[in-house]
């Protein structure tokens, strides 16, 4: 088997007193992409900041292409090739869709921008990438929900990312609007230059272009399946189950803490 | 009506309304219009107003506040403020005087420190801030009164004499009829062409705009703040230096509050945003040239100090409530 673009052994976090994650263990094949689902609070969101080096890990070992790294902050993970495509987009409003695709890597001819390069590199990226735009001088508080999130995973691509890791990519879009990140994870894997960990909460949609799911509860991996071989019902299923279960959790707690003080 | 359209060319027309819907697109084209539209009216009203004497009065209103509003679209683009700059004015030609006349120091090395210990007032502004996580609005409030305190306990609250080793250079530095606003002018231009086509600018801009989606994609977002600061301290210890140069005493009252509150309603008539991430440093020079003009008309036009207030508060408000609904039509696309 080839080695895995990305692995991780026995990851755990702690934020004081609340435990994120107790022991995570996953992997990540080159040209793969993995759906990571969870409830909400499960510890997708930590689990995807230590990837992306915006957290270091309390434990645990993180592996590049087979070799152990210890990623120093974004920009070195960056670096290194694992790029992030947050739920808030990182996008600046205010800024155009080129100097958005080129934030913090901007080309300059010292000490003035280049924008014609930056601008015709830009369009001609989307172009290839079939994102459409009204033009790239726009700016990007003008765009739809879509575009804007289309923008962001061309601009992870075009740094040359090789892990990229979508956090809910779907969140907050319509159905149509959909279809156009899916299109674009689709075509990023018939490339396959790119390894894609898709981090989603409503995942219905998402599973129809992963080829195979981690389930994520309470910190720690609880399911690892191909996509072909488990169903959204499955996943409903299981993670109603734990709902119900920590909601009884709490309950009962609940109702201890209350006998104690009564 | 509809025949002499009809005679006109149609490219001619259409390149006459592209080139209004540019004008209009402009943040800066209203502003600029208020400022036209006064400058006509106290022409009229007043015909030594566009005097040769009279423009140095004015540009001496605007310059000061034009430097000091520079640095304040800076921080205010990257979603801060500094309330202080305007003692760090009183203070600076302070510090020149004890480092000339008690301390021996030839005047270039003197005015050099003063702009250095600007920047170091900057530094810490932007520490505090950025590090310790105080809200600028407050750390500068604080450094406010604190520098200021420094002044008045140093100078005893008395005002000093511009060293005499000082004022050869001094006529570079504000005393010459056209000197600061030629400091302005340029001024204006370097941090205008940093804001809109340098990194610099654009990392600026990303800060403001979205703080957290910024440092997401790798800008030192800190680093921008604290040099913002930086750059708005240095720029009133050099203001708080030609200012007094140009009246020829180094003043304990001098500056304070007011040069600040006017470099900031400057910006925000000229069309900064104060929540962060967008704003026009050739709008807020504007802006200054508004309220220069405004309080230079007054007094041509024997309107008293006392309605000053008044009219600049409405001015304010005026500029700030059609900047509100340009910004709409704006994203709306109509204009």
């Amino acid at each position: 088997m080839a080695e895995n673009a990305l692995r991780v052994e026995h990851i755990a976090k702690r934020f004081g007193a609340v435990t994120a994650l107790r022991d995570v263990s996953m992997h990540l094949a080159k040209g793969e992409v993995l759906g990571l689902i969870g409830d909400n609070g499960a510890g997708k969101s930590t689990l995807m900041k230590i990837i992306c080096g915006f957290h270091p890990p309390d434990a645990g070992k993180i592996f590049l292409n087979g070799d152990e790294v210890s990623l120093r902050s974004v920009d070195h993970a960056r670096s290194l090739g694992i790029d992030t495509v947050y739920q808030d987009l990182a996008l600046v409003n205010e800024l155009s869709v080129y100097h958005n695709m080129f934030l913090n890597r901007e080309v300059v001819r010292w000490p003035l921008l280049n924008n014609r390069i930056m601008r015709r590199l830009a369009k001609q990226h989307l172009d290839d990438m079939g994102v459409s735009v009204p033009s790239v001088d726009v700016e990007v508080a003008k765009l739809s929900g879509g575009q804007r999130q289309a923008i962001a995973v061309a601009r992870s691509v075009y740094s040359e990312a090789r892990v990229l890791l979508l956090d809910e990519p779907l969140a907050a879009m319509g159905a149509k609007e959909g279809r156009l990140i899916l299109d674009l994870v689709r075509d990023l894997k018939r490339k396959g230059d790119v390894s894609i960990m898709i981090i989603a909460h409503n995942y219905g949609q998402i599973l129809e272009v992963c080829d195979r799911v981690n389930l994520l509860q309470h910190g720690t991996i609880t399911l690892d399946k191909p996509t072909s071989e488990t169903s959204v019902a499955e996943l409903t299923d299981l993670v109603v189950a734990e709902y119900r279960a920590s909601r009884t959790r709490r309950l009962e707690d609940q109702s201890g803490q209350s006998s104690q003080s009564g | 009506m509809a025949e002499v359209e009809a005679t006109l060319p149609a490219r001619r027309r259409s390149l006459a309304r592209r080139a209004a819907d540019e004008f209009l697109r402009r943040r800066e084209a209203s502003i600029l219009l208020v400022a036209i539209g006064l400058a006509a009216y106290f022409q009229v009203a007043k015909p030594v107003f566009l005097s040769r004497g009279n423009l140095v009065t004015l540009s001496q209103y605007v310059a000061p506040v034009a430097i000091i509003a520079a640095g304040e679209v800076l921080l205010l683009v990257s979603g801060e403020i500094d309330l202080s700059v305007g003692s760090v004015y009183t203070l600076a030609p302070f510090l020149m005087h004890y480092a000339i006349d008690y301390y021996h120091s030839p005047a270039i090395p003197a005015i050099l420190l003063v702009l250095l210990v600007g920047a170091l007032i900057g530094l810490i502004n932007g520490l505090v801030t950025v590090a310790l996580r105080v809200p600028s609005f407050v750390t500068t409030l604080g450094t406010l009164f604190a520098i200021n305190g420094i002044t008045l306990l140093t100078s005893h609250a008395y005002p000093a004499e511009i060293p005499a080793s000082a004022a050869g250079i001094g006529r570079w530095l504000g005393r010459a009829d056209w000197s600061e606003l030629t400091w302005a002018v340029l001024i204006v231009a370097l941090f205008h062409t940093v804001l809109t086509s340098t990194r610099w600018g654009l990392h600026t801009i990303a800060v403001g705009g979205n703080l957290v989606g910024a440092s997401e994609a790798g800008v030192r977002v800190g680093r921008v703040k604290v040099a913002n600061f930086m750059i708005t301290s240095t720029l009133g210890a050099l203001v708080g230096m030609l200012e007094a140069f140009r009246v020829n005493t180094i003043d304990p009252s001098a500056g304070g509050t007011e040069i600040m509150f006017a470099a900031v309603a400057a910006s925000v008539i000229g069309g900064t945003a104060l929540a962060g991430g967008s704003g026009t440093i050739i709008g807020a020079f504007i802006g200054a040239l508004v309220l220069g003009t405004l309080r230079d008309g007054f007094n041509l036009i024997g309107i008293s100090a006392e309605a000053f207030d008044l009219i600049l508060g409405i001015a304010i408000l005026g500029a700030m409530i059609s900047n509100v609904h340009l910004a709409r039509l704006r994203r709306a696309g109509r204009t």
